[in-house]
This record gives C-alpha cells, structure tokens and sequence, in this order.
C-alpha cells in the first residue's frame, strides 16, 4: 500500500474522482495555478485545465453561491475556502443556501456540492487563522460535516463527500497537512456518519477528532504504561453523528471524556454528551468529562497558543482524575 | 402581464383572509419586467429571482395552481408547501429559485451561468434583483467574478425605487445602477420597465451577447411598485403624487394602447382575455384552498438526498 501525506491525500481524492466524472469542477482562491496556500492541490490545474479548475477573485461568499447554483444544475463542484476562519465570511450562502436549497425547493433539486477549508491551531497564524470550524456547522439540517484525521481517511472521506448528493463540508487541520499514512488507492470511498474505533481498550472512552485525536492516542499509549486501558474514538464525521458507535463503547467502558480543540461552551462535545446522557446514562459510572480549549481566543505568541490547546498530558490528567 | 396582475391581486386577498402566512411581497405595477425578461429566454435557460417573486415564476410559465397551492402551505405546491411566497421554484420550467436573503440570488445564477459555460450548452442564466441589493457585496462579487469568467448571465435590476421602506436617494449615491457596470467592465443599460417590449428587446440583445460569449451585461429596468414592501404596507413613506405619477405609465396599459392603435387587439378581445385569466386565478385558488396539507409523517423529508438522519444512533 502506498505511503501518503494527508496533504497528497486531498490531492488525490480530488484528483481521482475528476478523472471518473467530468462534471466535477474544481475552484478557489489560489487553488489553480499556485495550487493553493497549503499546497494542497498542486498539478489539478495542469491535469485538467481552465475550464474545470480555476482561480477565483477573493470572494468567499460568491465561491460558495456560484458553487450551488452549478451543484443545482448538472456540474458537482468542490470549492474552497482556504482557511475555515473564512466560513463566516460566507455564511449565508452556507446556511441559509445551500443547506436548505434541497427543503425550500420541496426536493427538485439535489446539491451535490463539497467545501473544503483548511482549520484549526497550532500554526501560530493567530486568532482569524486557527479556529476549529465544526461546531459553527452543526446545528443547520441539510449540511454534512466531515473532519479527517488521517491520511487514509482524508482520501476516502474526501471521495466520498464528493460522491456525496448532499452538501458536505470538509475541515482539513493544519496541523495532520504532513502527517504520513497508508493510503489504499483502491478503497471503495468511506461512508460518512461513521465513526471509528482507533484504540480498543476497556477502562474509559475518549472521543475526538484531528489533531485531539492524535494527541488522545498519545495519551493513552503514555497511559497503557500504568496499565490503563483507554478505548480512542475517532468521529470522523460530526453531520451525520455516530452516536451508536459511542454508546455502544461507553456502555462497555462506563466512563466518557470527550476531547476537543475548540471552546467549550457550544461545542460539539456538548452534543455529544448530551446525546450520551440522554441514552446511555445508566451505562456510566462517573460524570461525563470534557477536554477542551478555554473559553478564551488563540492567541499569536507560541506559549499562548501552546497552552490553551488541550495536549496529551492535559488529557492524561483528565483520564487519571475520573478513574481515580 | 394580466396574469400576473390578478394572481398578486388575489394573493393580498387570501393574505389578508389568513391563507396566506407570514408575509409576502407583490410586484403589481412591475408586471412589464418579468414577462418582457421572460419571453426572450429559451428552454434550458435558468433564472433566480427576489422575494417579490410571483411575477417571475408565472412569466416564466409556472402554473398558476401549483403557485396558489404552494401559498397556501399546500403539498401540492411547486415546493411541496415547504417554501412558500418567498421560496418559489420550478425546475420544470428553469426557474432556480426565488430567495429570501437580499442578494443572495446573484451568485446561485452564477454557478448555473458556470453550467452552461462548462457544458458548453448555450444556455443563459438570468437574476433578477432590486435597487436594493445592488448594495449588497454579493452585487460587487457576482458581477466582477462572472465578468472575469465572461459567464453567459443577465443583471437585470429592478429599480422600483425603494430598497423595502428606503428611497434610493437615502441609501444609494448615484440615481442609475447601470452606471456601476463600467466597474465590471460590462455594458449597464437603462430600460423603461413599464414598456415589455422594450424590456424584451434589451433583454433579447442581452441574451444574444451573452450566448455568444461575449459575457455578461447589466441591464437596469426602471420601473415602480404599486403597493408597499410586504404585508399590508401600502407605503406612507412615499412622496403624494408619486405613486398617480407611475400609474400614468401601467404596463397593462401601455401595451394595450399600442395594440388598440395597431388594430392588433380591440377592447372587447382585451376583456375576454381579462375575463378567461380571471376565471383562471379563481379556479386555481378554489382548486388550491381543497388541497391537503403536507402529511406531519414528512417532516424530514428534503432535508438530505441521502434521507440519513443527522444523528444515528
């Protein structure tokens, strides 16, 4: 199997699914002939040309209305928005358009439309530049919110959101861009609204997504040392949510953290929760914890930004207080 | 144009008796915009409209009982009963959608623009919008954007004066929107809006341009609305006069003149039309007010193509 950064993997899944259907169209800020900020999609310009991939003016708000309009008319686009601090910029036409394009029509149109968007912290870009975006995006039916955290997984997940007859928004973190994984070419795309199993293990569920994820299994190796056992869930996707996957590991566990970069007052880790104490609270046998950044802002200076994004051992720290 | 006149006239009717909910938005007096705009379009063409829609979606050909049944919240409407007044779309016959966010409607024509362009189709797409969203940033996107692209797309602003309760001299430095096309390096027109067939032969020119791939063009139809923003405004705000002043210029009328003098149609042809058209209206709303409503078992219907819930448990 080949070896792949999560960055080659964005380019690949587009690159793969442009060459099985031509109405895929490719556009953004930068995305063409630079192959955009991150370098994320170099060589998509070149393979296949103006017509598909193109350039666009700064223009979040018109990227995404001209990306419905050609989803609702025959051409299946993936537009991006370079950083996901600029969803906001072009909000309307996310939540107020294309997610609800498909209800207020009464079904006549489909909008198979991806947006990608490149979030979250630990790059120093300061705070319009590091936000984690998913929790913004949950609360709109007719949206679906993906979040990769590893290379295999960004390229059947990205392949999948493309497929995808609903709008889906891909948030790719910063930090996973260099991350290097195995990558099955040949995979059959990944469903979405299937969360994944990373780390069996039996003393307590921990629940997160991207770089959490990653600093969650970080823990729990340094945590297996004294011979505890955490189970890591990676959601994968947060529209659909795969709340079976994590009832069914916290009613064998009896203990939940929930891990997540963004502030905690609003955020998906609420959701969570509340979906765990709703039907699964008589599994427990301690208050349902949650890791998360403060509610404060992403500061520029290094320390700053270090110290209020949750790490490994602030997440140890948490697993130690609940079992003890 | 008649059509128009007396569905919009009929549907403040059924607002104000509560059939129709929440609120709604009539173009009575602007009927010459929406058909003359219509009839130079051909079939594969697609248009996105204002909330001040009805004219729009019947010029374009939409039927008027899937329209009345849709204002009533009817299953049976053009968007099943979940869009309603503001929301009016039929794929059938090109009509994307009205919407209800000022301004949101130029960039969806855009990407249906991008369609035709990709697909080499031929076709067109038009967006119709008010003097009001013409200070939208969505405006400035759009039009640079499908200037730069040269998409095959028609601006056509509507420019009845009042941005919802505001006259353009309160919120817009300049009298003509079409002088902001040179910023685009576009050709920006001014149409009388009262006069369909000017409308149409500006738009007909327009279209021909457009799918010759010489790009996009602006055109501005100055024109006027009868009543008032929404609901039962009927426009206090308005200078006395004003409003007599416009209704000299009806674009019922003005049509009608040319054709009585041209021996095309006489007083009598005139009111079995009217005549027709009105049983027309009457029949729809009867046939709409005896539809059902949505089931209450469909609440999630629409919402995804998938029909995957957004949390599986």
């Amino acid at each position: 199997m080949p070896t792949m950064t999560y960055r080659q993997a964005v380019t690949e899944a587009i690159a793969t699914e442009m060459r099985k259907d031509d109405s895929i169209v490719f556009f953004g800020e930068d995305v063409a002939k630079a192959g955009g900020v991150f370098k994320v999609t170099p060589g998509i310009y070149e393979e296949f040309g103006p017509l598909r991939v193109r350039d666009t003016p700064i223009s979040e708000q018109a990227i995404i209305g001209a990306a419905l309009g050609a989803a609702i008319t025959g051409l299946r686009p993936v537009a991006e928005l370079m950083f996901a601090d600029f969803i906001p910029v072009a909000m309307d036409q996310i939540v107020n358009q294309v997610a609800k394009y498909r209800f207020m029509s009464g079904g006549q149109f489909t909008v198979p439309l991806t947006i990608r968007a490149s979030q979250g912290a630990g790059g120093g870009f300061g705070t319009q530049h590091s936000q984690c975006a998913e929790s913004w995006l949950m609360n709109f039916p007719g949206l679906k919110v993906v979040a990769p955290s590893t290379p295999a997984d960004m390229y059947g997940l990205l392949r999948a959101a493309i497929r995808d007859d609903d709008p889906v928004i891909v948030l790719e973190h910063k930090s996973l861009y260099n991350l290097v994984g195995e990558v099955d070419l040949n995979a059959a795309p990944e469903a979405l609204g299937t969360a994944e199993v990373i780390r069996r293990g039996e003393d307590i569920t921990l629940v997160a997504t991207q770089q959490m994820l990653h600093r969650a299994l970080e823990a729990a190796d340094k945590l297996a040392e004294e011979g505890i056992k955490p189970e890591v869930i990676d959601l994968r996707t947060l529209v659909p949510l795969d709340g079976a996957t994590i009832l069914r590991s916290v009613q064998r566990t009896s203990r939940l953290i929930i891990v997540e970069e963004a502030p905690r007052l609003g955020g998906w880790g609420a959701s969570v929760a509340a979906l765990v104490a709703d039907e699964g609270l008589f599994y427990l046998d301690a208050p349902i914890k949650r890791v998360n950044m403060e509610n404060a802002l992403i500061a520029y200076s290094p320390v700053l930004e270090d110290e209020i994004i949750p790490n490994a051992q602030k997440i140890e720290k948490a697993v130690r207080q609940l079992l003890s | 144009m008649v059509k128009i006149r007396l569905a919009e006239e009929e549907i403040q009717n059924l607002f104000m008796a509560n059939l129709v909910r929440g609120t709604t938005h009539l173009a009575i007096g602007q009927e010459a915009c929406a058909a003359g705009v219509a009839l130079a379009l051909s079939k594969g063409d697609t248009v996105t409209c204002t909330y001040r829609g009805h004219g729009h979606a019947l010029a374009l050909g939409m039927s008027l009982r899937s329209l009345m049944a849709e204002m009533m919240g009817k299953e049976s409407g053009a968007c099943k009963g979940r869009g309603g007044s503001m929301h009016m779309t039929d794929k059938s016959i090109g009509l994307l959608g009205a919407n209800a966010i000022v301004g949101a409607q130029l960039p969806i024509a855009m990407g249906a623009a991008l369609t035709a362009q990709v697909k080499r189709a031929g076709a067109i797409a038009v967006t119709f919008f008010g003097d009001g969203a013409a200070n939208i940033g969505l405006f400035h996107e759009s039009m640079n954007m499908a200037s730069v692209w040269k998409l095959p797309l028609l601006f056509i602003c509507e420019n009845n004066l009042y941005g919802e309760y505001s006259h353009i001299r309160e919120t817009t430095p300049i009298d003509d929107i079409a002088d902001r096309a040179a910023a685009y390096a576009m050709p920006g027109l001014i149409v009388d809006g009262q006069d369909v067939e000017a409308v149409y032969a500006a738009t007909e020119s327009a279209a021909r341009r457009a799918r010759n791939g010489e790009g996009p063009t602006l055109l501005e139809l100055k024109t006027y609305r009868y009543g008032g923003h929404s609901r039962a405004d009927t426009g206090p705000y308005r200078k006395p006069g004003e409003l007599a002043q416009w209704q000299e210029r009806d674009p019922i009328d003005i049509l009608t003149a040319r054709m009585f003098a041209d021996g095309e149609l006489d007083q009598e042809e005139f009111l079995e039309i009217k005549d027709a058209m009105a049983q027309e209206v009457f029949d729809a709303v009867e046939w709409a007010k005896a539809e059902p409503f949505p089931s209450l078992q469909s609440l999630d219907d629409f919402v995804y193509a998938s029909g995957r819930r957004p949390c599986l448990r």
